[in-house]
């Protein structure tokens, strides 16, 4: 153990590279977090606006990018009324704290995270399940009372009642809506959504 | 007349317990901190077996939809159970530092007093918290239910209220640590856990604010969650284990700090970065694929260097130690964390797979052996450092009395969580195929899955493995009241080099 320890094995060698490891990481993830956080808000090409929910939300295969990606089409209104920024904004956040008050992600997924329970939310406004248009009456109807709208696929897995309120819903399906037209690069991958079956 | 005898067996049980209690805080093999910290890691120990016991809850509701359907429904009892884990990890992790502080710094905690006040705040609003999510459970879509019943967001559900608590407490914490590093000696070791507690509770508030829009929630979100389990709770098990690994096999100080600083490197450059793995498919730019696909996979190296260096330690050593299930429960970790975090973690880390298995039971299956294998482990391991100086420094060699009782509470509680790992890796796999790239994720996909005959197999089976854990923990409970008592031989001496 006479032998002098060489510089690459020697503690202060490595509590130097430490530390700028360290720091240079952090701020590389400091500069790229204002970078994301500029991208998703909420209206800008990533995250749409809140009045998304006055449109026709689809999500297609884009060949270019080899995957799917949500689309905006025509006018149509949530519950039939045109809302503007402001008031969508505000249905979309009851929606919002519906589901953080409710606890949904216990059960759920959201953009793929939460729990595995039952089904991700994520393009739940777009599953084929809530049938044509309009469907957004019968996405109320279930969470005002899941146990007696339940499908259960044959899981016998039923949602419980968790005593939304119609005000509270309609918000939810607001969220739902807005949720399904985040460009999430391409998660769910081959989803086909409503309308979207012909292609 | 019944209600006497209650209210008299009552007194009696209170009495008792202040007896014992009294005669605690009387022991002379304590310091202070060592004091404080036995009441952290037996308040941990109890909620480790509210996380299993409600686990159980939750894993037998997979199999029996029906079971407490609207009383205690699935995302109560897993809330339940991924809280009181939590939780519990965190209280061990500061009882552990409470414990080795003094010996570290060479002189007594400052501002004990303060401490000591921290615990029971915490413990209070920790009780108060679990009493409110069993018996309210959800409320309404306002600021009101977010602050006082339930955030609802995955493991940092704590209503705002608990968390400015939970931030409070956290400072009482760190001016411990601080003040009497500052008072007594920095090491090497102090150096990085001081800064490392800064990080982690500062990665806290993070969390603590409410978002609309649910891509910018949930990318704060991670930096708490993945900034917590993949860098900062890390580094501060590095402080931890370096510090074990003198006291148990007398390693030299400057060995293992330079050790802790390799890991720090590599785990925080890596570990930062690889945030990004989480930031595929919540509405993030697409760069995070090249930045978190490439950093996150390289977060296995720092976990394989601490396997080569606690068994490399351990094998210059001969094994030789003075307390066998603690070093047994580092092994353990060791061997968890590379395996639950590092190939578990690896394996579904890049985008391409990972669009297919995020957010199925494949996370679950990495969840839980990456939570146990890394954390519960080494928690476990400081739980046996404490009985053993808590009973005089008794004797926790070989031929240890009941001896087979901490070796089957090791092999079930292993044997156990690998079991219902396997299990959850099955149903994964099971899932990725079948409901994502089968079927293509819709709900008729989903539950097409979850009802495929593999699936509910591998339900069944978490199940038995979940019992077998279940079975592991009781008598590692048991074992840690037990272990010791009766030995009246004195602990080895431990060549210190
Ligand atoms: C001890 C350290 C670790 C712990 C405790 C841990 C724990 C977890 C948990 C609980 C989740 C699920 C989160 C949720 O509920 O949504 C998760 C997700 C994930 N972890 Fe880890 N992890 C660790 C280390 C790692 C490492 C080192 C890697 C990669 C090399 C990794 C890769 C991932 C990935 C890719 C996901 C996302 C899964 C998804 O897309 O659904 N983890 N981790
Ligand atoms: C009695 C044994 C256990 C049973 C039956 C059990 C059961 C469960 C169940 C049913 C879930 C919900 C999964 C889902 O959403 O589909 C869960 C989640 C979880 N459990 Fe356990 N568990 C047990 C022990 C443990 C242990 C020992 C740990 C770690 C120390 C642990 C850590 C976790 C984590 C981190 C999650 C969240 C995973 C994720 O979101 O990806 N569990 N557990
Ligand atoms: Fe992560």
């Amino acid at each position: 153990m006479n032998e002098p320890i060489p510089f690459w094995a020697s503690e202060a060698f490595w509590k130097k590279t430490a530390i700028w490891v360290t720091s240079g990481s952090f701020v590389l993830l400091i500069l790229l977090t204002f970078d994301s956080l500029a991208k998703i808000s909420a209206g800008g090409s990533r995250v749409p606006a809140y009045s998304v929910i006055n449109k026709d939300i689809s999500y297609r295969f884009d060949k270019q990018l080899q995957r799917y990606q949500p689309v905006v089409l025509g006018d149509a209104p949530l519950f039939g009324k045109m809302l503007n920024e402001a008031e969508a904004e505000q249905l979309v956040t009851l929606g919002k704290k519906t589901t953080q008050a409710k606890n949904c992600m216990n059960c759920h997924t959201l953009l793929g995270n939460g729990a595995y329970y039952a089904p991700d939310l994520t393009k739940a406004w777009l599953d084929q399940a809530w049938g044509g248009a309009g469907h957004e009456t019968a996405m109320v109807q279930f969470l005002l009372d899941p146990e007696k709208y339940a499908r259960t696929y044959g899981s016998n897995r039923k949602m419980p009642n968790l005593g939304i309120t119609e005000e509270e819903a309609r918000g939810v399906v607001a969220f739902l809506k807005w949720m399904s037209a985040i460009d999430t690069n391409g998660f769910p991958h081959n989803f086909k959504a409503i309308g979207a079956e012909e292609e | 007349m019944a209600m006497q005898a209650y209210q008299q067996k009552a007194a009696g049980l209170a009495a008792d317990l202040r007896s014992r209690y009294a005669v605690f805080m009387a022991n002379s093999h304590l310091t202070g901190g060592q004091k404080l910290a036995v009441h952290y890691f037996t308040a941990a120990v109890v909620l480790f077996m509210a996380q299993l016991l409600f686990g159980l809850l939750a894993g037998l509701q997979f199999i029996w939809p029906g079971f407490l359907y609207e009383i205690l429904d699935f995302n109560v009892n897993r809330m339940v159970h991924i809280n009181a884990m939590v939780v519990w990890m965190l209280y061990g992790f500061i009882g552990s530092v409470y414990w080795f502080l003094e010996d570290e710094s060479g002189v007594p905690v400052v501002g004990l007093k303060w401490g000591q006040l921290a615990f029971w705040v915490l413990t209070g609003a920790v009780a108060v918290v679990v009493l409110v999510y069993l018996l309210v459970q959800v409320g309404s879509g306002n600021d009101t239910s977010l602050w006082f019943i339930n955030e609802g967001r995955e493991y940092i559900e704590a209503p705002r209220w608990a968390d400015i608590g939970i931030v409070a407490v956290m400072l009482v914490f760190f001016y411990n640590v601080a003040a009497t590093f500052a008072q007594g000696k920095w090491s090497g070791i102090a150096g990085v856990l001081t800064l490392d507690l800064v990080a982690l509770a500062g990665l806290y508030l993070a969390g603590m604010f409410y978002a609309t829009n649910i891509s910018v929630d949930q990318y704060w979100w991670w930096w708490v969650i993945h900034l917590w389990v993949e860098a900062t709770w890390e580094v501060l098990v590095g402080c931890i284990m370096a510090w074990s690994l003198m006291k148990l096999l007398g390693v030299r100080r400057q060995i293992v700090q330079t050790w802790l600083y390799i890991e720090v490197a590599l785990m925080f450059g890596s570990g930062i970065l690889g945030l990004g793995h989480h930031y595929f498919w919540i509405g993030t730019p697409e760069y995070w694929f090249t930045i978190g696909g490439f950093f996150s996979a390289l977060e296995p190296i720092p976990l394989v260097a601490m396997v080569v260096h606690s068994i490399y330690d351990s094998g210059v050593h001969n094994f030789k130690n003075s307390n066998h299930p603690a070093l047994a429960w580092i092994i353990a970790h060791t061997f968890g964390n590379f395996l639950g975090a590092g190939v578990w973690g690896f394996m579904h880390t890049l985008p391409q797979i990972n669009l297919y298995t995020h957010g199925t039971q494949w996370s679950a299956s990495h969840g839980h052996l990456a939570f146990f294998g890394a954390y519960a482990t080494i928690n476990i391991a400081f739980f046996y450092l404490a009985v053993q100086q808590a009973r005089g420094n008794c004797w926790m060699g070989g031929g240890l009395a009941d001896g087979w009782r901490w070796k089957s509470a090791l092999a079930l509680l292993n044997l156990g969580v690998m079991g219902m790992t396997v299990a959850l890796l099955i149903a994964g796999y099971e899932q990725s195929f079948i409901e994502r790239a089968v079927e293509g994720s819709t709900w008729t996909a989903y539950f097409d899955a979850q009802n495929h005959p593999w699936f509910v197999q591998a339900m069944v089976w978490r199940v038995i493995f979940g019992l077998m854990t279940i079975a592991g923990g009781g008598l590692l409970f048991w074992d840690l009241l037990a272990i010791g008592k009766t030995e009246t031989r004195k602990a080895a001496v431990i060549n210190l080099a």
